[in-house]
């Protein structure tokens, strides 16, 4: 088999060295690494791509936080970002509904499309961009207003007033986010009065309440407790076929349990600057990725020796 | 590279169309509005000082110099301030004397000794002596502490009669109203401001490093002279300097006990004036020239007052900085 | 065969002996005698006022009026004019400053950063709280009362200066606390930041904020200075706050003070207990409010 160099910007130091991969259909790219299945010819999932990103690096300021990534995101499909810590993925996540923005000195350069549309383009707002995209938090963090409030926030900010819409609107979020049996009696106390899994739960019901096209999740159950991870995973499960979502997770089994397809990413150490930036490694569905990893370090990481 | 756009605005979902949206008017409204309010800070700082000096031009022309002449005499038309400035500095000095150590004292009380539970009462203690209003204290002053303080001071004063140093700063003459009384008055109000932010700034010393002293078996004063103090001289250099603005810039309480009299004396029990003082009790009625003084003894006042708490801000935010960083 | 074992020394634990756990001890009571001085002078000024007042203290007093002359014997017309005057040159200046300083502290965090124009306006905002408050008046009178003469909203503007750097601290250091992460879950919702800001930062931050200001209100009712030049001397109630010569307790505390007659005396003395009635229940009620809203953000 071809041993072909492990593509890295120049500098930067993989760990570990050179990798095994199959051969590449059409011409090696020196700086990206390509989705797994198309290189390997196999007929791409049906599915309507949703993201697509290609040579993205994030900057902070001078200093490159994650580099070189390139995969694409399909519709109603649960895709998993994993990896070991600092490797990027949640910045990565927080890219694609421009949260990162909100960082000052923070760069994407590399194009990242939504649905065809450059979402960094000049005219694109961020503000619109979220209304399409949510997102949910590791730390559920609900508004100190009533549980009803907390859901009817995002539909009342778009303009909604009517009370009896806002009322289906809330029951039908909270539904989605199986809390309503719990809370439909006490719809008026705060949403800080909640549970850790509870209060997640309601931060879902508040994302899914502006009916967006795409539910981002920043390692939404690592805060929670066993049985209230299932919980959120089943209802990931339950709302995929109406959204698109992308969750970032450092549970594996997490991983293997929701995800159709996965992406891993790791870190590249720059030893002059003793700088770590991370990067995209192997980006397949699920199965393979766990059953059958391409990448060294990928199989690293999902034997357990890594990270 | 563009999808087919939806035109159905109420889902917004499914569509990449309408991803561009301008930042709507009230956002940037809002913002340029808080930065307005902001502003205004700077803008009345500044129209404080150019009216304030625009009026009192008058004074700084005729008299030039002379404005710190001692000669405050508007019946010869002799504005000199000097008096004033020199009972400010006099009642801020002993202000500063008397409340300094007993801020310190009450805030390593409160961080040192206290335990939490019996802290939030002194602390209300406190607040309740922050609250009382000046013109409170000058009632009081005035109608039952001067009095009362002017027995005492008759009593030192002929104790001391004869003493070399004690007699020119305790001596005849003695009046209840007085340099001293005005002193202790302003002790009571600046101390409530020279305790909480000493309270602050000692509270920022790492347990660490209290710990260290404990652990080299020192006692709690010990512990105090060498872990907190040294850590908080900066701060607490800051809090004084902030207690001394106070002190040099309260004004009803000093207009009713000081004594109302413009005169430059070693004397403290001796009745005197201070720049705010005068400011309070002659201003309504003066006209023309000398109501320029008055207006521009404000000025100084302004401009003392400023660089002081210039200095003052500036300390605490020096040695804050360098708590954070370090 | 004896043997003599000779018994251990047992370590000595005791505290540290001689001077110095005596200055040890000495400075405790040193510090405990500072308090002490300090609860003694206010204990007789709130004594003096509620015995000297109590007296002089009824329902047609705080209401009634005119206010009477210097020589008029106790009991004579009533502070009620002041007491209007206070409460309707405060509101004013309430309604004026706290607005505005709390949009100031909204600039200075949510906008402002780490910009230089941020750090010197919250610089020099600390560095006007303590600017003597008649140089306030001084400014008011100079721009206002010699164009448009003396009335209530001149007092207003001269209290609202002093208070507007009191509530942008306060509410810029209420700001600070609230958690990042609900900022970042309004904005994950598509929220814009002005949108951000009122429907979600200011709402968490409104208890220190109402706090803040309240304190702040319970200042500028205090002052006297501000007042001096600004609002004249009525002796009958003004209703309208925007033109006409105005009183207030603090002016009316500040009249008597200076006077050798008992009845002026003691009308000070009711307007003293008066004033700082009202500035301990604004006191209190902002311990209230912060007690209150502490919990709810829990």
């Amino acid at each position: 088999m071809e041993q072909s160099e492990q593509n890295t910007a120049p500098g930067l130091k993989a760990i570990p060295e050179s990798a095994t991969r199959q051969p590449q259909v059409q011409m090696p790219e020196p700086a990206a690494i390509r989705d797994a299945e198309q290189t390997a010819g196999l007929p791409a999932e049906a599915g309507v791509p949703i993201f697509e990103m290609k040579d993205v690096s994030i900057y902070y300021g001078s200093f490159r936080a994650v580099t070189n990534v390139s995969l694409t995101i399909y519709e109603h499909q649960i895709t998993a970002f994993i990896g070991p810590s600092g490797c990027g993925k949640t910045t990565v996540l927080r890219t694609l509904n421009r949260m990162n923005d909100l960082i000052p000195g923070a760069r994407v350069e590399g194009e990242v499309s939504y649905r065809g549309e450059q979402l960094y383009g000049k005219d694109v707002s961020p503000i619109a961009v979220r209304r399409r995209i949510g997102m949910v938090f590791q730390k559920p963090n609900p508004f100190p207003k009533s549980i009803y409030d907390n859901v009817a926030y995002g539909p009342r900010i778009n303009g909604e007033r009517n009370k009896k819409k806002l009322d289906e609107i809330v029951e039908r979020s909270l539904r989605q986010a199986a809390l309503w049996d719990e809370v439909k009696n006490r719809l008026g106390t705060s949403g800080l009065s909640l549970s850790g899994g509870q209060a997640q739960r309601l931060c879902i019901a508040r994302t899914l309440a502006v009916e967006p096209d795409v539910v981002l999740m920043d390692e939404p159950a690592s805060a929670l407790d066993p049985i209230a991870t299932g919980a959120i995973e089943d209802l990931m499960k339950e709302i995929k076929d109406r959204y698109t979502i992308v969750i970032v997770t450092h549970n594996m089994q997490q991983a293997t349990r929701v995800s159709d397809r996965t992406a891993f990413y790791s870190v590249l150490v720059n030893p002059q600057s003793d700088t770590r930036t991370g990067t995209l490694v192997e980006y397949a569905p699920t199965d393979r990725l766990f059953g059958d990893p391409q990448d060294d370090r990928t199989k690293a990481y999902v034997t357990g020796r890594m990270g | 590279m563009s999808t087919v756009a939806r035109a159905d605005q109420a889902t917004p979902a499914g569509s990449a169309r309408a991803l561009s949206e301008r930042r709507p008017l009230g956002d940037r409204g809002f913002q340029v509005l808080a930065l307005a309010c902001g502003l205004l800070v700077l803008v009345i700082l500044v129209l404080i000082a150019v009216t304030t000096s625009q009026q009192a031009s008058s004074w700084f022309t005729t008299e030039g110099w002379k404005i710190f002449a001692n000669n405050w005499n508007p019946g010869a038309n002799q504005y000199g301030a000097l008096a004033f400035i020199y009972g400010t500095a006099i009642t801020a000095v002993i202000a500063l004397v008397m409340a300094v150590p007993v801020s310190l004292g009450i805030a390593l009380l409160l961080t040192e000794v206290v335990p939490y539970r019996w802290s939030r009462p002194i602390v209300y203690v406190i607040d309740l002596l922050a609250v009382v209003p000046s013109v409170v204290w000058g009632l009081w002053g005035i109608l039952v502490f001067a009095p009362w303080l002017q027995h005492i001071y008759t009593d030192i004063a002929s104790g001391v009669k004869g003493v070399p140093v004690l007699d020119s700063l305790f001596g005849q003459p003695v009046s209840g109203a007085s340099f001293f009384t005005a002193g202790i008055i302003l002790a009571f109000m600046i101390t409530p401001i020279v305790t909480s932010l000493s309270r602050e700034v000692i509270a920022t010393v790492p347990a660490i490093d209290r710990e260290g002293a404990y652990a080299l078996g020192a006692t709690r004063w010990e512990m105090i002279r060498g872990a907190v103090l040294p850590h908080s001289q900066g701060g607490i250099v800051g809090a004084v300097l902030l207690g001394l603005g106070r002190a040099m810039g309260e004004t009803i309480a000093v207009a009713l006990v000081i004594g109302s009299s413009p005169v430059i004396t070693s004397h403290l029990f001796a009745p005197g004036y201070n720049m705010p003082a005068v400011i309070a009790n002659q201003f309504g009625e003066a006209f023309g020239l000398s109501r320029a003084a008055l207006m521009g003894i404000g000025v100084l006042l302004f401009v003392f007052t400023i660089i002081i708490n210039v200095l003052a801000r500036g300390i605490v935010e020096r040695n804050a900085r360098r708590k954070r960083g370090a | 065969m004896a043997v003599v074992t000779a018994e251990p020394q047992l370590p000595d634990l005791r505290e540290a002996k001689g001077w110095r756990r005596t200055k040890n001890r000495i400075m405790t009571i040193l510090m405990v005698v500072s308090f002490i001085l300090v609860i003694i002078p206010l204990g007789f000024v709130l004594f003096t006022v509620i015995a000297k007042g109590a007296s002089i203290i009824s329902w047609s007093f705080l209401t009634g009026g005119p206010i009477a002359s210097t020589v008029a014997p106790a009991g004579v017309g009533g502070m009620g004019p002041a007491v209007l005057g206070t409460i309707e040159i405060t509101a004013l200046a309430t309604v004026m400053a706290v607005p505005l300083g709390i949009l100031g502290a909204v600039y200075l965090n949510e906008y402002g950063g780490k910009n230089w124009l941020a750090a010197l306006i919250g610089f020099m905002s600390d560095v006007m709280t303590g600017v003597p408050s008649i140089i306030m008046g001084l400014f008011i009178f100079t721009i206002w009362v010699l164009h448009f003469g003396l009335s209530g909203l001149a007092g207003a503007f001269a209290l609202g200066c002093l208070m507007l750097p009191i509530v942008i601290r306060s509410s810029y250091e209420m700001l600070r606390l609230v958690p990042n992460a609900l900022r970042e879950g309004s904005y994950a919702l598509g929220a814009t930041k002005a949108r951000v800001t009122v429907t979600v930062v200011l709402p968490a931050a409104i208890g220190g904020i109402v706090s803040g200001s309240l304190l702040a209100v319970a200042r500028a009712a205090g002052e006297t200075a501000p007042l001096l030049f600004c609002i004249g001397a009525a002796s009958e109630a003004n209703k309208n706050v925007f033109s006409g010569a105005n009183t207030a307790l603090p002016s009316q505390i500040f009249a008597n003070a200076n006077q050798p007659y008992v009845g002026a005396q003691d009308r000070g003395w009711g307007a003293a207990l008066t004033l700082i009635a009202l500035c301990f229940i604004l006191m209190i009620a902002a311990r209230l409010v912060t007690a209150r809203f502490a919990r709810y953000s829990r």
